[in-house]
């Protein structure tokens, strides 16, 4: 789905975890196209909902804004976010914005799924 | 070779305490220096999103060009008993200012923000452990269809359980108003006669952070209240002291 300019490609891990996915710009205006994804991401056992952000290209305050209501609405729903493929300075982002206190982030997708497949 | 993320320039850097340059004579820096910032994840009350939009219909400019004028004139569009200190590189990422706010019964809150982001047509500030609020704000404009539409847009929640207490008892509504009031001087500044806001509060996450509730440690209101108190101590004292530098 693109929306804006971010596209989301939702694909289940397992039972319990799915990935999301997202290529192009995180910003305020790409707030449908993540929801969206979330609720295809979101099954009746999925506890963990990991975001792929290698494909990501741009982000700004308002896309950090719509990270953290994603958090909520996961935490709501009792799951948990996860990331991967940050690089250097979206990762330092994250640790600025204290969201990787929140969000974990791992190298990789084997790495994030081991954390998601955690009982 | 890797290359540079196209919002490089526009995100603060390394920052993880925050350090002010030189602090005005008559602002009160109590509650900045060696303070982290915190978000929403960080805070304590339940979360909020503020959106204030106006649209400045019958002022000829551009997204930039209003920005330009918000980030060097910020204190300006304030409303009154309210003091922001720009840095002296103007609002700029990873800067600092200090904050001297008006409370209800004449209470001052000393207290500062980091800019995390700025670009041209848009910035947002971040708030310190201490301040009333945990979160950021962002401040925008963008052209919609021939008119330039300006927005504040803070998503926050308040610091620790006493501040919860404040924004419970009007606090909330008061802070509201404080960002309408700015939109409406900035954009009768702008030349727009009678602005119209359009305000949206929205509840995000009603749960309260209960595990946050130790921040009122650092509550700067309080500890902004105790400085007051002690005024007369310090003024007393004035002659017998060498003039010390640093936070005041």
């Amino acid at each position: 789905m693109t929306e804006g300019s971010l596209i989301t490609e939702v694909r289940e891990l397992s039972s319990r975890a799915s990935v999301i996915d997202l290529k192009g710009d995180v910003t305020a205006s790409a707030e449908k196209a993540l929801a969206d994804a979330y609720t295809r991401a979101s099954g009746k056992f999925t506890r963990t909902i990991v975001l792929n952000f290698s494909g990501l290209e741009y982000m700004n305050s308002g896309g950090i804004g719509m990270l953290v209501t994603l958090l909520v609405r996961a935490n709501r729903q009792r799951q948990r976010l996860v990331a991967f493929g940050l690089n250097e300075h979206y990762r330092q982002i994250f640790e600025l914005t204290r969201l990787d206190e929140a969000i974990g982030i791992f190298d990789t997708e084997a790495e994030a799924f081991a954390e998601a497949d955690a009982p | 070779m890797a290359t540079e993320p196209r919002d490089a320039a526009y995100w603060a850097k390394n920052v993880t305490t925050l350090k002010l340059g030189e602090v005005p004579a008559e602002a009160v820096n109590l509650n900045v220096t060696g303070r982290r910032v915190v978000g929403p994840v960080q805070g304590f009350g339940k979360m909020w999103q503020k959106t204030m939009r106006v649209e400045l219909t019958g002022a000829e400019v551009t997204p930039p060009e209003v920005i330009k004028t918000w980030k060097a004139e910020f204190q300006r569009f304030w409303p009154e008993r309210n003091w922001f200190y720009a840095p002296l590189a103007g609002i700029a990422p990873g800067e600092v200012a200090l904050l001297n706010l008006g409370l209800p019964g004449r209470m001052k809150l000393s207290t500062g923000v980091l800019v995390l982001y700025a670009d041209d047509e848009s910035f947002t500030l971040m708030t310190p452990e201490g301040h009333m609020l945990a979160g950021w704000i962002t401040f925008s404009a963008e052209a919609r269809d021939v008119v330039t539409v300006v927005q504040i847009q803070a998503l926050e929640r308040t610091n620790d359980p006493l501040y919860e207490l404040g924004y419970a008892l009007g606090g909330n509504r008061l802070n509201s108003r404080f960002w309408i009031q700015t939109a409406e001087n900035l954009a009768r500044h702008l030349g727009v006669a009678d602005p119209q806001v359009d305000s949206q509060v929205v509840c995000v996450d009603r749960r309260r952070q209960w595990s946050k509730a130790g921040n009122i440690g650092k509550n700067a209101a309080v500890r902004t209240f105790v400085w007051t108190l002690g005024t007369p101590v310090r003024w007393l004292r004035r002659p017998f002291t060498r003039r010390s530098t640093g936070d005041s």
